[in-house]
């Protein structure tokens, strides 16, 4: 009958809306692009018969969940960085999952101590120098970004994009607020032009010579370098080395992409079971394969243009702590005036 | 013919003596019973359902502010507010000086392309803004087309052997969002100087102006109040707007909001800076209302006679030519070329997805927005009229508001009352019939529907409203007088006459919808997607070769409105079809 009325409100507006919250459903809040996640999602349906159903917004999600109250169709979010994860965590709409295959594949600093939120894959957030233009070790910590030799030579993504407020919450976590700044305001200085455009963008701000050295997620170089449909992004990649920071101290900063439950799931049980699916051997390859990620489970291997780069030292402070320093991170990027761009 | 908003009548001198007579007339037999009649409560109802979203942006100002006032104040506030005012000054300029002089040119002109251009000035409303951007960007930096021939020409290698405009500023932001909103006073604009009577304008070449003149003395002053229409909406799309601004790096209010939002984590800090953005659109309504009251000009003669088409000697039309066909190559062709050789390459990525499906929701969406839109707006607007209450449309002014507030903010403001009723509903049949309805309305498109109903009745009902301004009283009080009820003279009387108003309020909200993103991300159910929102999950990496495919369709859907828009508003003048019929019997004849 609720179907029925539900059809029939649909039918008349002659949409193709479709009803959710049925037997052997999921239903899922995606911040990450579908095409990224579609191959993952339909070999879960084909293993387990549970249907996915996904709505993908980058924006409003803790809000819609909210507004829903009791009704709230959602059983699970998958997002791209630790950022959304913790909002959902603050705005307490996370549901604590204790599940023995999520803990044994995914190392403790990557997940929420009591179960609120997992990470998936990891990226790292590294430099990108000039072939031409940036010797070997001349280049070797995100301190080193703060150096006044490399005045004029730095291109830079806005330091409002959540993933660059991780990196500097990361830098408030390990070297408190202060140093943080001092450091930031030394980035701006050496900024080659206005922050702008994506990861992508300040590769190719190398390679026009606009920059010697940029900030980047890693899967951006991957997805450049066998870019078939736009060799031009081959030639992007080809003009860069990729150079993993602080391999002699902490280790470079990684994120997550990660996923949670959300509280009062009314399909709890299927939303648990995505999760492991996702964490386990066979999606955890194809986040390597086809997004080049670092899989957060041991012994999975990554791609081989990846593995190309060697091993690096990843950063092992808790996400947990990084996130606690959104809003200071977030703070000083106003603070220090990164987005306005260099001054004088 | 030629009154004014009839409603702010008693308060202008009206040079028409006639009018305040009727006016109060009408006012008079209202007021006897004390009661108000249903249409005041039509249009009021229409007024509040409308009005709770941006209500509720608003009242979840009142929560804490988690501090960050303090902080912005003295960091990025007056960025800001100072990005903001420049861009709405700069996109004021840029639509009125493109949709204006265009406007006159195709009017009252003769010259090669004319019958062409007076329908594609339109086109590039058909084009989301974020992706004329992503095409200007491509075209103008290091790597396009332009900068890439200078180093052909002129030998340089690199970057750092020249100097070129940066394009990712303020004044690339200016220019693509004036391009692609200059139809909106262009579209008003020709609307009015097809409906002045003639007569004055040459009254005044007769004395001696020149044509130049006698353009800024007669034909602008009597068009003002619908060009400050269109510069008003222009306006308030800009203050929305998010997509082009975060790609050329310019933050404004809008940009905070979201970065308050989301990086802060404050929604209550999010919706006390789109508070000072509602603020920002009440300046605006006002000066908009003052420049249309004040509008003292009235044409005095009921005779209207053909427009006359002056021919242009070659060298200005070329001119004439050109200026206008310069907004249309840039806003409209050279995307759509763009677009076009993409999806050569990259159709495969469109046509693998549910493309067909994405197309029907589309249209389907868009279609029911822009009827109900189109009904809301006459209702609203009539009511407004007929009530001699000030209030309603100061309710009606409000509850328009939302055209200026960002999207995904409006959605909030939307989500919050609608899941408050499906709640309260499901919970009524849970106890009343032990039948869970979940939720009925912001779990299925309908709530989609509702939300662009509440974007976009700002352009219904202000187009609905500025025809109405077309009905003098006078001929509604002889309907009135002559005993016909309040809904007969509308029906009878009124949408006859504003007819060619509603069909463009109805269009440009099916052009607006078509394109619309935010408020789609996030209103829109479990699995369904539009062509905007396919668009989007590509479009926003910046990966718009895959997707073009679909934006293509998305600008191609809005041609064939804007040529009826236009055909519409070419044949409202008055005694026009007329002329047309003279002047083909005259070709027959000869």
């Amino acid at each position: 009958m609720r179907k029925t009325i539900i059809t029939l409100v649909t039918a008349a507006m002659s949409l193709a809306a479709v009803a959710s919250n049925a037997d052997g459903e999921v239903n899922l809040y995606s911040y990450r692009q579908p095409f990224l996640i579609e191959p993952m999602l339909e070999e879960f349906t084909r293993q387990t018969g549970t249907r996915v159903n996904v709505v993908f917004a980058k924006k409003g999600m803790i809000e819609k969940i909210k507004a829903a109250g009791d009704n709230n169709p959602a059983d699970a979010v998958l997002t791209v960085d630790i950022g959304r994860l913790d909002g959902l965590r603050k705005a307490q709409l996370l549901e604590p999952v204790d599940s023995a295959i999520l803990n044994d594949a995914i190392p403790a600093n990557l997940r929420h101590p009591d179960g609120l939120w997992f990470g998936l894959t990891t990226r790292a957030r590294l430099a990108l120098t000039s072939k031409e233009r940036v010797k070997p070790g001349e280049l070797e910590t995100l301190a080193d970004l703060a150096d006044p030799k490399f005045k004029g030579r730095i291109c830079s993504r806005s330091g409002k994009n959540a993933y660059n407020v991780a990196l500097i919450a990361s830098v408030i976590a390990h070297e408190g607020e202060e140093a943080a700044e001092k450091w930031l305001a030394g980035v701006r200085d050496n900024l080659a032009r206005k922050p702008q455009g994506n990861d992508r963008a300040q590769a190719k701000g190398i390679y026009e010579g606009v920059c010697d050295v940029a900030i980047a997620n890693h899967y951006y170089m991957g997805k450049m370098a066998t870019n078939e449909k736009k060799p031009e992004q081959k030639e992007w990649a080809k003009a860069v080395n990729v150079q993993f920071l602080d391999q002699d101290g902490r280790g470079n900063h990684v994120n997550i992409s990660g996923a949670a439950v959300i509280k009062g799931a009314k399909n709890r049980d299927n939303a648990v079971a995505l999760l492991e699916f996702l964490a386990g051997d066979m999606a955890q390859n194809m986040y390597a394969t086809v997004n080049f990620e670092f899989p957060v489970k041991e012994g999975i291997k990554t791609h081989e243009l990846v593995e190309s780069w060697g091993s690096f030292k990843a950063d092992t402070l808790s996400l947990e702590e990084i996130a606690s320093h959104r809003t200071t991170a977030t703070k000083l990027v106003d603070k220090t005036g990164f987005d306005a761009g260099p001054t004088g | 013919m030629f009154g004014h908003g009839s409603v702010d009548m008693g308060r202008s001198i009206p040079l028409n003596s006639a009018v305040p007579k009727e006016k109060s007339l009408l006012a008079g037999s209202r007021q006897r019973s004390f009661a108000p009649d249903g249409w005041t409560i039509v249009a009021a109802a229409i007024g509040i359902l409308v009005a709770i979203p941006v209500g509720s942006v608003l009242l979840t100002a009142l929560g804490p502010s988690d501090g960050i006032w303090s902080h912005l104040v003295s960091t990025v506030l007056g960025t800001y507010v100072g990005n903001t005012l420049w861009l709405m000054a700069g996109v004021a300029i840029g639509t009125i000086v493109i949709g204006t002089s265009t406007a006159w040119l195709v009017t009252m002109y003769r010259f090669p392309g004319r019958r062409i251009l007076s329908w594609a000035l339109l086109l590039p409303l058909a084009v989301p803004s974020y992706i004329l951007a992503f095409v200007v960007t491509d075209q103008l930096e290091y790597a396009g087309n332009v900068q890439s021939a200078l180093r052909a020409v002129f030998g340089w290698t690199s970057a750092r052997d020249y100097w070129f405009p940066e394009i990712r500023s303020l004044g690339g932001a200016t220019i693509v969002l004036s391009l692609v909103l200059y139809p909106y006073v262009y579209l008003l604009a020709r609307a009015a100087f097809l409906e002045q009577s003639f007569g004055l304008f040459e009254t005044s070449r007769t004395l001696g102006r020149g044509p130049v003149a006698s353009f800024f003395s007669v034909a602008v002053p009597l068009a003002r109040p619908a060009i400050a229409v269109g510069v008003a909406l222009a306006l308030m799309e800009t203050l929305n707007e998010f997509g082009t601004i975060d790609f050329f790096a310019v933050p404004t209010l809008t940009a905070g909001i979201f970065d308050v939002w989301l990086n802060m984590d404050s929604t209550a800090g999010a919706a006390q800076l789109a508070s000072v953005l509602v603020a920002f659109t009440l300046v605006l309504v006002v000066i908009e209302r003052i420049s249309r009251r004040s509008r003292r000009y009235h044409d005095t003669t009921t005779r209207v006679q053909a427009l006359p088409e002056y021919p242009l000697p070659p060298a200005l039309g070329a001119a004439a030519l050109v200026w206008c066909a310069a907004p249309v190559a840039l806003g409209f062709v050279l995307p759509a070329w763009v677009l076009g050789n993409y999806a050569m390459v990259f159709y495969a990525v469109t046509l693998e997805a549910n493309y067909l499906a994405y197309v029907w929701n589309s249209l389907m969406l868009a279609i029911w927005a822009a009827a109900i839109v189109a009904i809301a707006g006459i209702l609203l607007a009539y009511g407004v009229r007929l009530s001699p209450q000030r209030t309603m449309r100061g309710l009606a002014e409000f509850a328009t508001i939302g055209y200026a507030v960002p999207g995904a903010v409006l959605a909030v403001g939307i989500m919050v009352p609608l899941g408050y009723f499906d709640n309260a509903v499901d919970s009524m049949s849970r106890k009343l019939f032990g039948l869970p309805l979940g939720l009925l309305v912001s779990g299925t498109a309908t709530g989609l529907v509702i939300g662009y109903v509440v974007r976009f009745l700002a352009l219904g009902y202000r187009t609905v409203d500025s025809g109405l301004s077309r009905v003098t009283p006078s001929i509604e009080g002889a309907a009135r007088t002559l005993g016909s009820s309040p809904a007969r003279a509308l029906l009878r009387v009124h949408v006859p006459i504003i007819r060619p108003s509603v069909i463009t309020a109805a269009l440009l909200v099916f052009v607006d919808t078509m394109k619309e993103l935010p408020l789609t991300l996030i209103l829109r159910p479990f699995n369904f997607d539009t062509l905007a929102t396919f668009v989007y999950q590509y479009a926003s990496d910046e990966l718009l070769e895959e997707c073009a495919l679909g934006a293509l369709t998305i600008v191609a859907a809005g041609v064939i409105p804007v040529m009826v828009m236009s055909r519409t508003i070419a044949r409202s003048r008055p005694g026009h079809r007329d002329a047309v019929a003279a002047s083909a019997s005259r070709r027959a004849v000869a």
